[in-house]
């Protein structure tokens, strides 16, 4: 090829492969759609399930002697760490299918640097905010858990959008916002979590999906 | 008038040495296959393009090995940074030249 003659071709020739290069580029907005879907599944499991025990509380709350406040909360807790792990899990896998799918489709390898880096640029601050949230639990802390959330997959996101393409930021920044708020509307963590994980996400992921992929 | 084609870097007229270029110049180090599977292009023509970066004074060579298999990265110079640039600008040059 001759680059004296198009030199604007050249030019975002030299883009595409700088980009291509530094960034993966097939994160699909599928990815953020499921993911969402799954958060809101999950916010809803985790609803039902308070409720379900604020009616237990109130029914036995008179009874006095027999009543074991502490084992149902704990079953509470239990029940609630489950149903956390479990919409992980599924959000991960769902998001990672999608966007698997797409760099097959682009020819793109899956494990390369380009992945390697985003991969260890977003699991950072998220392994640390597990940490944090993991204390938080430990010292009864339970509001801290949703903003805490918010907050660090916010700051991953954020730092994510460096290596991946570049419109992730904000939906950090979203998440960021709405774990601030949350920590001065602290009984809310539930409506705020879905709030994020599910209805960010998923708004994300149409604009994503609309911007690259339709 | 200065001829802005002039400033362009006979070297950089493959497309293949560009886009080698392009990628050293936002990834401190590349090894050989990964470059090979970004350019997509075979072993043996990579090779030739990269030996002649090399006697240029655009790209360095770090051979190294990953268990037995030789590992050889590349990575460019300030040469190289130097020149890439002033080609850049005399594409954007020319962009502006034709308007």
């Amino acid at each position: 090829m001759d680059s004296q003659h198009q030199p604007l071709e050249t030019l975002q020739d030299i883009k595409r492969m700088m980009e291509r290069s530094s960034r993966f580029i097939s994160l699909s907005g599928w990815s953020g759609i499921c993911a969402g879907v799954c958060a809101l599944i999950g916010a809803w499991a985790a609803y039902s399930r308070l409720g379900r025990f604020n009616v237990y509380y109130r029914e036995h709350r008179h009874d006095g002697g027999l009543y074991n406040a502490g084992q149902a909360s704990t079953e509470l807790f239990i029940d609630l760490i489950w149903i956390a792990v479990i919409t992980f899990i599924a959000a991960l896998i769902s998001a990672f299918l999608f966007t698997y799918i797409r760099s097959r489709k682009n020819g793109v390898p899956i494990w390369d640097r380009t992945v390697q880096r985003l991969t260890w640029n977003t699991l950072l601050p998220m392994a640390v905010g597990g940490i944090v949230i993991w204390r938080a639990l430990e010292f009864g802390y339970y509001e801290l858990v949703a903003p805490g959330c918010l907050i660090f997959y916010g700051l991953a996101l954020v730092n994510a959008s460096k290596y991946t393409l570049g419109e992730i930021r904000y939906l950090g920044y979203g998440q960021i916002m709405l774990g601030i708020l949350n920590l001065w509307i602290i009984n809310e963590g539930l409506y705020f979590w879905a709030a994020g994980f599910g209805v960010l996400h998923i708004v994300y992921g149409i604009v994503m999906w609309y911007k690259y992929e339709r | 008038m200065k001829n802005p084609i002039g400033n362009l870097n006979k070297i950089f007229d493959s497309r293949i040495r560009l886009g080698v270029m392009s990628i050293l110049m936002v990834n401190e180090e590349v090894s050989f296959n990964d470059l090979k599977t970004m350019m997509e292009v075979t072993d043996g023509n990579l090779a030739s393009h990269l030996v002649n970066l090399e006697e240029n004074g655009f790209i360095k060579v770090h051979k190294g090995f990953i268990g037995r298999k030789t590992n050889t990265t590349y990575s460019i110079t300030k040469a190289g940074e130097k020149a890439f640039k002033e080609h850049i600008e005399a594409l954007e040059n020319m962009i502006k030249g034709v308007r």
